[in-house]
């Protein structure tokens, strides 16, 4: 495979507010001339002033372990990320590629697996992948759609490409966040709102519910939608019940839930009530005992046979993990070619598969200058950040790799753009990321922009709220 | 809506009401405690009052003496005891938590903001002794609060039922309790030249906010006929038990489904019962047994009504 791609931490990130003369970029202009007039102790305060509605409001996040009633808040920046209209223009025609692409290659593993005879993926991939689900094999889903909802992880290196770094295809979250963000913004900083024009975001909740009645099964004229949820201790409840509550659906858990004559059926007041989509929220493995994990306690039992007679949408598909998984990743721009006939409007970061003999000589030599992540990782566990690990952590990679090299890939230690952001001692630069959320229904839709994800420690490259990142409102600036 | 949903919002609403009338009865016996001579009826007093709550054996595990500061703080803040206040604010707040997309935003945050409220009130509590009585009022101000809100920004749908019948059974319950405690106070004992204590009438009286209404009612001296009257026959006094089974009647009729009937025609009867009795054929059974009886009969309401609407059968 060619030479490494991309840059590492010695290149100098590309920053999203200002150029590398020092001048501002222009989407960012009245956003800087109007942060000059602002008295720093207003700031300090409308900062405080967000994070007690944040904990008034309940917007948190369980944190495992703690006592009842005990959750953290993510934490929130001020300053905005800000994307001007023709660089979401083509980043949303990008992510539509992308996941219709992504969708066309689940049902093409479900189905015949033309893919795989192509010879353009090696079908042990996929075919010996956890994810992979036997089950769903031959089975038809309501508009060939399986990643209804998508949230897939953008990043900008140093020379302002955009690039895609993961595609979350199972229960992706964080949406919830993009829409609080937005509302506290436009309570702390009306006049910034006035000033600007920023396109909406707050109709998501619609459009995802209009995506979830359009893919109901066939004949269902007035289907009732609902969210499984795992339940108040799950981390991300916060979220599934305030979806449930803006789209008025039902939130509902495992043990609501019970399956007669193979149609699903919720308990209810009055007595049972059919249901006809499942926006879920839990994983595949948990979702029905006599299939999955028989100890699972969240799912409803008989959920698989409902779902293979078509009588039960649940969204995303059962067997989605089995596009998103690290190691199918590096295909993600053939798959664009092979379905769509395009080319990638956005590209991947580059990648090194150390199943590959080749691959491997390289990632072993070049361990302290990359970023080693465990296919089936997430959440920024299981990773080695080269440039920051110590001696014994690099060693400790080395050797699983070599045991296990199926299990690992690895990408050069991107130096991830930043954004000025709130720190002990003022504004300074902090890395970021961007998760939009496609929504694939009758039609691909995306709201603008997205959850912008901040490593809030200096230096730090992990956004992940596990792990001490914080987010940002996003504005796409419409002209 | 869900029977689940229905479940989370009964007993959130049950458990808004046990914080209340908690505070109540500590409210109403830590006055007594400011008053001079009063020891002996307060140290009894508040023995029967743990006795009628079954809170009793929980206090002896962690105190030696019934001791009026100690029991305050057990009732009100012992973050160890599930029937404590503070336990109650954490319960009905994790019960709305379930199920906080079926509530108003409003109401939410205000059982939220209730118990950050209470969980930092506690935390500085450890450093300095803060007053049990300003703790107790800010209690009944965040339950009025809560209950204003819930009939203010609720919709009077299934939902809102619901945690109208958590409400009065709860309260039904909690009168029950405190007549009980009380029940020799109110019943002239063999020794009829033994005069209660009226400081065990204050308690009484204003541990269900009916200090004031009782003096507007009777414009009389106090006496346990009608203390007993007031609290339990008068459908015009918001915690008697008439009233409290009217409401629960009243609910329990607009969300009856096809295997309810049995549970809405005991409700019924309950309260009919109690419209249509006078004070001399409760005295003549018996205070005790009618209270008894009483509180039994609302446990069968309670398991009905759960059976009914709010844990789903097992087997559909």
């Amino acid at each position: 495979m060619s030479a490494p791609q991309g840059d590492h931490l010695t290149s100098t990130p590309y920053n999203e507010m200002t150029k590398v003369d020092g001048d501002g970029r222009a989407h960012y202009q009245r956003y800087t001339s109007w942060l000059k007039d602002q008295p720093p102790d207003r700031l300090a305060q409308k900062r405080a002033e967000a994070d007690a509605l944040f904990h008034r409001v309940g917007i948190t996040f369980a944190v495992y372990g703690q006592e009842e009633g005990t959750e953290r808040l993510i934490p929130f920046d001020i300053v905005p990320r800000v994307l001007p209209q023709e660089e979401w223009i083509r980043l949303e025609s990008g992510l539509k590629q992308r996941v219709r692409a992504l969708n066309a290659f689940i049902h093409d593993i479900y189905h015949d697996q033309q893919i795989l005879k192509a010879g353009i993926i090696p079908p042990e991939q996929v075919l010996c992948n956890s994810q992979y689900r036997p089950e769903m094999q031959g089975v038809d889903v309501p508009g060939g759609i399986y990643a209804h909802i998508a949230g897939i992880d953008i990043v900008r290196d140093s020379a302002g490409e955009f690039r895609v770094l993961e595609d979350n295809l199972r229960v992706p979250s964080g949406v919830s966040y993009m829409l609080e963000n937005r509302k506290m913004m436009m309570r702390l900083f009306p006049e910034l709102f006035s000033e600007h024009r920023i396109a909406p975001v707050e109709h998501y909740p619609d459009v995802l519910l209009e995506n979830l009645r359009s893919v109901a099964p066939t004949g269902v004229a007035d289907p009732t939608v609902v969210l499984l949820t795992a339940g108040a201790h799950n981390s991300a409840y916060f979220e599934h019940a305030f979806l449930a509550q803006q789209m008025g659906i039902e939130l509902v858990e495992g043990q609501d839930l019970f399956v007669r004559d193979e149609a699903v059926f919720m308990r209810t007041t009055q007595g049972p009530q059919r249901v006809d989509v499942i926006y879920r929220r839990i994983d595949d493995d948990f979702m029905d005992p006599l299939v999955f994990r028989p100890d699972s306690m969240l799912g409803v039992p008989g959920l698989l046979t409902a779902y293979r007679s078509g009588k039960i949408t649940i969204a995303n598909a059962i067997g989605t993990g089995v596009a998103d998984d690290k190691s199918i990743y590096p295909y993600v721009p053939d798959m664009i070619k092979f379905y769509l006939g395009q080319s990638p409007i956005i590209g991947n970061v580059h990648t090194w598969m150390l199943r590959k003999k080749e691959d491997q000589a390289y990632v072993l030599a070049h361990l302290s200058e990359l970023v080693v992540k465990e296919v089936h990782g997430a959440g920024g566990y299981g990773m080695l950040i080269g440039p920051a690990a110590t001696a014994a952590e690099i060693d400790m990679f080395r050797r699983q790799i070599i045991a296990t090299p199926e299990r690992y890939i690895a990408q050069p230690t991107l130096a991830l753009s930043t954004c000025p952001t709130f720190a002990d001692k003022g504004l300074a630069p902090r890395h970021i990321d961007l998760r939009p959320f496609v929504l694939s229904g009758r039609d691909v839709t995306i709201v603008p922009g997205g959850l912008t994800r901040v490593a809030l420690r200096e230096g730090s490259l992990v956004v992940n709220s596990s792990q001490g990142g914080g987010t940002k409102d996003t504005w796409v600036l419409e002209t | 809506m869900l029977s689940r949903t229905a479940d989370h919002l009964y007993w959130m609403s049950r458990y808004i009401e046990r914080a209340e009338s908690l505070a109540r009865l500590v409210d109403a016996h830590y006055r007594m405690s400011l008053l001079p001579h009063s020891s002996e009826t307060l140290s009894q007093s508040l023995r029967s009052t743990m006795t009628a709550l079954h809170m009793e054996s929980e206090y002896l595990d962690r105190h030696k003496i019934i001791e009026p500061r100690a029991v305050f703080d057990f009732i009100s803040l012992d973050r160890e005891y599930s029937g404590s206040i503070f336990s109650c604010l954490r319960a009905a707040r994790e019960n709305a938590r379930a199920v906080r997309g079926s509530l108003t935003s409003e109401l939410w945050e205000t059982l939220n903001a209730t118990w950050l409220d209470a969980r930092s009130q506690v935390a500085r509590r450890s450093s300095q002794a803060a007053d049990i009585g300003q703790f107790v009022e800010w209690v009944k101000e965040r339950s009025h609060l809560t209950r204003g809100v819930t009939v203010g920004t609720m919709m009077h749908d299934e939902a809102f039922h619901f945690t109208r019948i958590g409400t009065f059974l709860e309260r039904a319950d909690s009168t029950a309790r405190i007549l009980t405690a009380h029940q020799s106070d109110l019943v002239p004992g063999a020794d009829a030249s033994v005069v209660p204590d009226p400081y065990a009438w204050s308690v009484l009286l204003r541990a269900l906010s009916a200090f004031e209404v009782y003096r507007r009612v009777y414009r009389d001296v106090i006496t346990p006929f009608k203390v007993a009257q007031l609290l339990i026959l008068r459908d015009d006094m918001p915690r008697s038990l008439l009233r409290c089974c009217k409401e629960v009647y009243n609910n329990l009729k607009s969300v009856a489904n096809q295997q309810s009937a049995e549970t809405v025609r005991r409700a019924g009867e309950m309260h009919a019962a109690l419209h249509f009795t006078r004070m001399e054929d409760i005295l003549a059974t018996g205070l005790p047994v009618f209270l008894e009886q009483f509180l039994s009969r609302l446990r069968d309401l309670g398991a009905r009504i759960a059976s009914d609407f709010l844990v789903p059968p097992a087997e559909v």
